[in-house]
């Protein structure tokens, strides 16, 4: 490294990395195992959902989740006003 | 007993050759006998970089096909006496690897008593990719310290933990490892490259090995003489590490802190 180097260094991103990769890692580690259908799913209720209400694609969250016994399918969605229902 | 371990990674061009190459190389050096079969089927390479690329008369397709026997289509590596080399088909069409062929031949691998097989992976999750894994026993996930071989490392996990011969019999699936290469401590240390232990906290795997950057790898391949056999390189020492601690031995990590540099390395370069 010679002394023009010293005042022209790359931004620190490492951290932006590990955030973005710990959210998409949980993200994909909880879709795994479970049904095809899932990300279709969620595409179709966006669709419903915005003939009545303007919502952002982020704001249709389709889980499931795994109890004993039993699977639950959740299914969250963020309206714009701040409500949820 | 046969232990067949599986070189992996998803992504392509991250090292899994090389990683195989060495790791193949530092298990014969300590006296295991040892097969390292390429996967990558029309994309052979692994000869290349083991530097018997002109030896190759029959290769891993050959085999399953019965047009030659096993035997005829190792080749005995010339450095090291316990170490065999099994090509990948150049030509032919990737749906010649049959399920039912790996286990024919990895079973008379078996029956042939080699204490290790190493199975060297083709990128991405295709045929290629999930008949190197099946049988496997362990696997070693070769990463670098970036978004999208990290991601899809633990595409790769997802599959090891189910498409497997392992997984499916459920007794304990395959034993996973992490090796992390092209290292930069410096990198690391600007914080301009994720750590080992970001990307460890990311996969939650233990690592097995990291293997720094190195000019070293390049010459190695150029050279075709596997990088762990550089006595001088921090790459090999790192990879030599890591079959160690394939073989359990517990080491702690090397090369993974930036060396301290005096004041006039700083100011005027090195």
């Amino acid at each position: 490294m010679g002394l023009l180097a010293l005042f022209r260094r790359n931004p620190p991103t490492a951290n932006v990395a590990k955030e973005r990769l710990r959210i998409i890692v949980a993200q994909e580690r909880s879709a795994r195992g479970g049904p095809d259908y899932l990300p279709l799913l969620r595409r179709e209720l966006l669709e419903v959902i915005k003939k009545y209400v303007n919502v952002d694609p982020e704001a249709v969250q389709v889980n499931l989740e795994r109890e004993d016994g039993h699977e639950v399918l959740e299914l969250s969605v963020a309206l714009p006003g701040g409500k949820r229902i | 007993m046969t232990e067949i371990i599986v070189v992996t990674s998803g992504k392509g061009g991250v090292g899994k050759t090389t990683t195989s190459a060495s790791l193949s190389c530092g298990l014969a050096r300590r006296g295991k006998k040892v097969a390292v079969i390429d996967f990558d089927i029309g994309l052979r390479n692994l000869d290349l970089i083991m530097g018997c690329e002109r030896r190759v008369v029959y290769d891993f397709v050959n085999v399953i096909q019965g047009d030659c026997t096993l035997k005829q289509a190792l080749i005995k590596d010339k450095r090291i006496e316990t170490l065999f080399v099994l090509a990948a088909s150049q030509t032919r069409d990737k749906d010649a690897l049959s399920s039912e062929g790996v286990r024919r031949v990895l079973d008379e691998l078996t029956a042939e008593g080699f204490d290790y097989v190493i199975c060297d992976s083709p990128a991405g999750i295709e045929k290629g990719a999930h008949l190197a894994m099946y049988f496997a026993d362990r696997a070693v996930v070769v990463v670098n310290p970036e978004v999208s071989s990290v991601r899809d490392s633990d595409r790769i996990l997802g599959l090891l933990a189910s498409k497997t011969q392992r997984a499916e019999q459920g007794n304990g699936g395959v034993k996973e490892h992490l090796l992390l290469t092209r290292y930069s401590p410096k990198r690391v240390a600007t914080g301009e490259m994720m750590s080992v232990t970001d990307v460890k906290d990311i996969l939650g795997l233990d690592v097995i090995g990291v293997v720094p950057e190195s000019t070293d790898v390049l010459s190695a391949s150029n050279a075709g003489v596997p990088v762990i056999l550089n006595q001088e390189s921090d790459a090999s020492r790192a990879y030599d590490d890591a079959v160690a601690r394939l073989l359990g031995e517990s080491l702690p990590l090397r090369f993974v802190d930036e060396p301290k540099k005096g004041f006039f390395t700083r100011m005027f370069g090195g």
